[in-house]
């Protein structure tokens, strides 16, 4: 259960644009193992959606968006110098997504159904009636309720809830060996992302995939991860299994972002205020030098955290965090 | 109410209070809202959604009251029609012990700089073409025309320390800020009349985890040190328990459950309630337990099940529950819930 299914390495986007050259991720590296859900966790602007977009083939086309590294797919090969057409064979079908809003990436003048088998057709080359069969199959197995009768439905007269799960059933049609979720539940209420949350951890045990799931949200980290890593201004700044990085995180950032989160319990707290990570986010396009969130740290010494970028070091076997001053900061 | 005269400390809201018996600035009874669809046939039922039914509450000098509720749950109707940003179907509502339900736009006039309205986006909210500094004027222009042009652009530099913003941003544009920027500016300019009653409407749901914190740390500081009373909406328990006093949760149109903060977290007493504390997913992975998962999603405000309105994904349900609406009643001191089954010990958070 423990093979890669696919392995990052090197991965860096620019994108040009009037202001200059933005570098959106820089040197992102990590593995995927098969059954395993690696959540990638991060504000607004640190790249963790673009870092999917470019294992998946969906940036903007050069000299807009400029995209280095190397991405494996098992039983495929590498992925970002795949010819467009053979991409085109892979994408839907060995490594899928599903994203953030379910309504803008459904077709609403087509029923969900066509939409279900789709990939089925192009993919597996299964006749329109089969497929049609089959994408019921799909919509039983992700919790519609009458799905051959479902099937003729279009995506406006479904709730938010229920268009997720197409979007995963639609996402799930070839069996994929990777999934990559794009904030699926963000759009989603909290009784609804619950149930959706528990869709995908069990369809991941039956199926086997690997997730890669991207969320600003701790709370659904804690919740679906087995591993995380935490991005910031592009870059990765720490990676841990989920446990440790809950209970030991080292990087200053993960600590403000953990401690900043509004927690229910325990019940003492509700009163005080929150413990904010003061400032904003950088500007990509200007980063500073050195550590990019040494500007907002708490922890920070100026002379050695603005003097270069710190390197990702190895606490453990896996665990790995990108500051200066990790070793000071643990004791 | 007349016009507020210059309270004497620049940005305090002590303001002259009528003499009455209850500390509430706001008293909502009764409240409705009720939208006619169009007819399907012409000579089919005119059907109506009914977007607020039967919702009363009050928010007290200084308070805030945190609203959470799903959507189409009807909290951002409820905040609108507080404000009377549109008049409701039934019930009343009294800003300052004045029934203002179905007061006329020029009649509300004078009112409307004491309640003030934060809105949840702070990108579609603020006017790209106007810099920062007239968008924070604006208030200034249409209610207090008497002052001039100096002592305004003082009012605009003084309201952009108080949100923790340099007065130095006013000849800027709202694309050179971060969401959590610009949320201060919409905070900004809804205190620029020193108003005494805010309604905040998703105000941080917009915005990162390191920058919400900031955003209710800031709405926390100024509701101490102005002494603003505030209705804060928020689908986020989490984030409601951190800045309300007391909370009300709202299911399809009613309110289901009202109580001080705490009691609601620790002894909820409505089942919904419940369940919206189970299924905020903890930011703690050993916590990946037995959380109550509610089946389907929330029925149609047009047709809502009959008697209790939660009972459809209700796991404690009777068939007596489909029969009459409970009412909202008094569980416990200050502690009210709309559930006839009072005898069940539900689950808290912590």
């Amino acid at each position: 259960m423990t093979e890669p299914v696919l392995e990052v390495s090197g991965l860096s986007v620019r994108f040009r644009t009037d202001a200059g050259v933005v570098p959106a991720v820089n040197d992102v590296s990590f593995v995927l193992k098969r059954g395993e859900t690696l959540a990638l966790v991060g504000e607004s602007g640190s790249g963790k959606s673009v870092t999917s977009l470019a294992v998946m083939r969906l940036t903007p086309a050069p000299p807009g968006c400029e995209v280095r590294g190397r991405a494996t797919l098992s039983r495929v090969g590498e992925l970002l110098s795949l010819p467009e057409a053979q991409m085109r064979e892979v994408r839907g079908s060995r490594i899928a997504m599903v994203f953030q809003e379910p309504m803008t990436s459904l077709n609403p003048v087509l029923p969900i159904g066509e939409q279900i088998a789709e990939p089925l057709r192009y993919h597996r080359g299964m006749a329109r009636a089969a497929a049609l069969r089959e994408a019921a199959k799909l919509l039983e197995l992700v919790g519609i309720p009458e799905p051959g009768k479902r099937l003729a439905s279009y995506p406006h007269q479904l709730s938010g809830g229920m268009r997720q799960r197409v979007m995963i059933a639609i996402a799930l049609a070839c069996d994929p060996d990777v999934l990559i979720a794009d904030e699926p539940t963000t759009a989603l209420d909290v009784t609804v992302q619950a149930q959706i949350l528990e869709l995908l951890k069990a369809l991941q045990a039956r199926t086997g995939m690997a997730m890669l799931f991207i969320t600003h949200n701790l709370g659904v980290v804690a919740e679906v991860a087995d591993r995380v890593m935490v991005m910031y201004a592009g870059r990765v700044v720490e990676q841990a299994p989920v446990r440790e990085l809950f209970r030991a995180p080292l990087m200053p950032y993960t600590r403000g972002l953990l401690r900043s989160v509004p927690k229910l319990a325990p019940l003492e707290a509700l009163g005080a205020p929150l413990t904010a990570i003061p400032g904003n986010v950088p500007d990509p396009a200007n980063l500073p030098g050195g550590c990019a969130f040494a500007p907002r740290c708490a922890d920070v010494r100026k002379v050695v955290c603005e003097a270069e970028l710190p390197e990702l070091d190895a606490v453990g076997a896996e665990h790995l965090v990108r500051c200066v001053r990790w070793r000071e900061l643990a004791a | 109410m007349v016009e507020t005269s210059p309270a004497p400390h620049p940005w305090s809201v002590s303001q002259p209070k009528p003499a009455r018996a209850a500390e509430d600035i706001v008293a909502v009874e009764s409240l409705r809202m009720h939208f006619p669809l169009p007819r399907r046939s012409p000579l089919g039922p005119r059907e109506t959604v009914k977007a607020v039914d039967d919702v009363s509450f009050s928010v007290l000098q200084g308070e805030v009251l945190g609203l959470v509720g799903e959507s189409g749950s009807g909290k951002t109707t409820v905040g609108r029609t507080v404000l009377r940003l549109m008049e409701p179907s039934g019930g009343t509502i009294r800003f300052r012990g004045r029934d203002i339900t179905h007061l006329s736009r020029r009649a509300l006039r004078p009112i409307r700089p004491d309640m003030q309205l934060v809105f949840q986006d702070p990108f579609a909210s603020l006017n790209p073409r106007m810099t920062i500094g007239s968008i924070v004027e604006t208030p200034l222009l249409i209610h207090r025309k008497e002052l001039g042009r100096i002592e305004r652009r003082d009012r605009v530099a003084d309201a952009l320390r108080l949100v923790g913003m340099s007065p130095d941003f006013a000849n800027r544009f709202p694309h050179e800020f971060s969401g959590g920027q610009r949320q201060r500016v919409g905070i900004a300019r809804a205190l620029m009349l020193r108003p005494g009653f805010l309604v905040a409407d998703e105000p941080v749901s917009a915005l990162d985890v390191s920058i919400q914190a900031q955003v209710v740390n800031l709405l926390r500081e100024l509701r101490a040190e102005l002494g603003l009373s505030i209705l804060f909406i928020a689908h986020d328990l989490a984030v409601i328990g951190h800045i309300s006093d007391r909370v009300a949760v709202m299911y399809l149109g009613r309110l289901v459950e009202l109580a001080p903060t705490r009691a609601l977290f620790q002894t909820p007493r409505h089942p919904y309630t419940e369940a919206l504390l189970s299924a905020a997913p903890a930011p703690d992975p050993d916590l990946r337990r037995g959380r109550i998962v509610l089946a389907g999603d929330p029925p149609s405000a047009i047709n809502p099940p009959s008697g209790c309105r939660f009972r459809t994904r209700c796991r404690y349900a009777e068939p007596a529950c489909a029969t009459a609406t409970p009412p909202l009643q008094e569980v416990a001191p200050g502690h009210f819930s709309a559930c006839r089954r009072q005898e069940l010990v539900l689950q808290g958070a912590g």
